[in-house]
């Protein structure tokens, strides 16, 4: 993992110095909430419905075991016992008190943290595959090139007030387990035939009221010239961004308004001249950086072998544990969607408890990921067993990963002061009918995202089903989407017709599953089925009985 | 009748004009009347109260219930996890709510 030098460390401290002047400067009257709002903001400090909610940045996802021990030590002590993991990768304290924050700022820091660049129109965390330096089908580890990017964005004085925030994914496998299409830059690491590696960037997908699959826009840039050319990419929406309108302003909009060619050609004239400049990090400080990700000392004797004649081992081996590069090891994916839970939700002990898991059994490294679940990535498989029973004790060991009960929920209404209609009960009333972990199996993946307003902080447009939650005269009502995906095969989900009350969606979400059941041909995903037989056999379905109903 | 809202500036708590103060309990909120305007820019002056806004609301047998359902999530709290709420030993608590 990185590990900050002095320099970062000095800046981060300096920050949580200027922030404690300015909360104290606030507390005392000095300045005005206008004035200070900015400010708070700047260090992921929001004011949601009941209290501050402070969001921590977890820089590509990764964590050590002492900085995951510090968050649940920090939702302990500031908070109510609990954090909220994010589709961002992050993780969010909903109960905090503004007399508090600097002082957590503060332990964040010794632990090398912070909120900074969680919240406002500059480049937010960059988010990356959880499975990093640990997947059997990794081409290019891109935690080096995250860092590249992270060092490049934060503090970054030209990208500090942009139209809109900015968000940027990197993934070094074919696989894309970082919707890295749906993003404001998504940067794949490809080899070309020579086996040189290059970046793919991807420019102009997003989710939120007009969701976008963003189009190639650089097929093959050198790792060293990524970030001029990011830089390109964000200079040219800079300059263009609609700054007049909000729900206009995010890149997206832009390229799809000039068009992928014409963004394009501008980006690529702003790269010949950034490059003429040379302010390229040097080739020795990638270099460096990739010192810090080198390979954890593998046993080279690990078995491969597994005992799974415990039953609901097996069954959590089989669903949660996936592949890794290095023989006689595993990637765990530990859940946090128990059934009837509120999806991404950890206690701090569960916080605490899966960083000495980390510690002891996956060389000190936890990920967390974008569907609200947290990976350990180096896991010896003859410790399987002895990791399942320590979460299985914990209620950690929910075996869903990517089935129906995997359900990926905002915070919704419950907290954010943003949202129209509440997610977290649909979620946890969706996770209760489908309790039946054989009946999750037989529905197979099946990834089912529920956004409580238009801005798609659920990622509802790339469920295979997905729920948008709005507000019809000042009642809760939500929309049915089906078709979404994320990944190589990125789709957006399509509205099935009218929305439903609570128990109705919960109700019209049953019948699609009956649909898929029967009339799937072998190996199909629910979002293939879809694909193949269109909306017009689940619409029929879902909207028979309110017909029948009158 | 109109009522009016904040958040208390130190701990971000949800808090109601009673008319004299300010109560964490919805049930204690006053109707505003026809100088909620001159009370938001008085009391947002003390740097005690923050995100201060007139609601509507209904009083009722049981109280004071906000006309929208996010005021009335403000008022009590996460439907989902009723035992941070400010009630968290009434089951029956979140029902006025939805």
């Amino acid at each position: 993992m990185y590990q900050y030098d002095q320099y970062d460390q000095a800046m981060v401290d300096a920050r949580v110095a200027e922030f404690r002047d300015q909360v104290e400067r606030r507390l005392a009257g000095d300045i005005t909430e206008d004035q200070f709002k900015p400010l708070r903001l700047k260090n992921g400090l929001y004011l949601q419905l009941h209290a501050y909610m402070l969001r921590v940045a977890v820089p590509y996802g990764t964590l050590n075991s002492r900085q995951m021990r510090m968050l649940g030590d920090i939702a302990d002590k500031y908070d109510r016992g609990y954090g909220h993991f994010t589709t961002r990768q992050n993780i969010q304290y909903n109960w905090i008190k503004l007399q508090d924050a600097p002082d957590i700022l503060a332990d964040l820091a010794s632990v090398e943290m912070h909120a900074i660049q969680t919240s406002g129109n500059c480049i937010r965390n960059t988010t990356s595959d959880q499975f990093a330096g640990a997947a059997a089908d990794e081409l290019v580890d891109p935690r080096p090139y995250a860092e590249l990017l992270r060092q490049w964005s934060t503090f970054h004085p030209e990208f500090d007030y942009l139209p809109r925030k900015f968000k940027i994914a990197i993934i070094g496998s074919e696989t894309d387990r970082a919707a890295m299409k749906l993003h404001d830059i998504g940067i794949q690491l490809v080899k070309n035939d020579a086996g040189e590696i290059g970046c793919r960037f991807y420019v102009g997908g997003g989710m939120g009221r007009t969701p976008m699959i963003a189009p190639v826009i650089g097929d093959f840039i050198s790792p060293l010239q990524m970030v001029s050319y990011a830089e390109a990419c964000l200079r040219v929406y800079n300059r263009y961004g609609r700054r007049d309108n909000k729900y206009k302003a995010r890149i997206k909009i832009l390229v799809h308004e000039i068009g992928a060619d014409e963004y394009r050609r501008q980006v690529e004239e702003e790269f010949a001249h950034i490059l003429t400049l040379g302010l390229e990090p040097p080739a020795a400080e990638l270099e460096r950086i990739k010192g810090f990700f080198e390979q954890p000392g593998f046993d080279a004797n690990a078995s491969d072998e597994l005992d799974l004649s415990d039953p609901d081992f097996a069954l959590w081996v089989d669903q949660n544990v996936h592949a890794h590069k290095q023989p006689g090891y595993a990637i765990v994916n530990i859940s946090l969607k128990p059934t009837g839970g509120i999806p991404g939700d950890a206690t701090a002990d569960q916080i605490r408890l899966m960083a000495d898991l980390a510690l002891e059994h996956s060389f000190d490294e936890l990920r967390v990921t974008h569907a609200q679940n947290i990976v350990l990535p180096h896991v010896k498989k003859a410790d399987l067993y002895a990791i399942w029973q320590k979460l299985d004790e914990a209620g950690l060991a929910a075996a869903n990963l990517d089935l129906i009960g995997d359900i990926i929920a905002c915070p919704g209404l419950d907290y954010c002061s943003l949202a129209n209609a509440r997610s977290i009960p649909v979620a946890q009333k969706i996770s209760n009918r489908f309790a039946d972990l054989g009946r999750q199996r037989e529905l197979g993946e099946l990834k089912l995202k529920i956004s409580g307003c238009i801005n798609a902080c659920g990622h509802h447009h790339a469920g295979h089903i997905g729920i948008l939650g709005v507000d019809r005269k000042g009642v809760e009502n939500y929309q049915l989407l089906l078709g979404g995906c994320e990944g190589a095969d990125t789709s957006l989900g399509t509205i099935t017709g009218p929305g439903f009350n609570e128990d109705g969606i919960v109700d019209a979400v049953e019948k699609a599953t009956d649909v898929y059941l029967a009339q799937r041909v072998d190996g199909e995903r629910f979002v293939d089925t879809f694909r193949r037989i269109g909306m017009a056999p689940f619409k029929e379905a879902i909207y028979a009985k309110e017909t029948a109903n009158g | 009748m109109k009522v009016i809202t904040g958040s208390d500036l130190r701990t971000g708590d949800v808090i109601w004009w009673t008319g004299e103060g300010w109560s964490r309990h919805v049930n204690d909120a006053v109707e505003a009347g026809e100088h909620a305007e001159a009370i938001i820019a008085r009391e947002n002056a003390k740097q005690i109260v923050t995100d201060t806004q007139v609601i509507q609301a209904t009083l009722t047998d049981e109280g004071v219930r906000p006309a929208h359902i996010k005021d009335r999530i403000r008022a009590l709290g996460p439907t989902v996890r009723l035992d941070l709420s400010l009630k968290p030993a009434d089951p029956a608590a979140g029902n006025w709510v939805i």
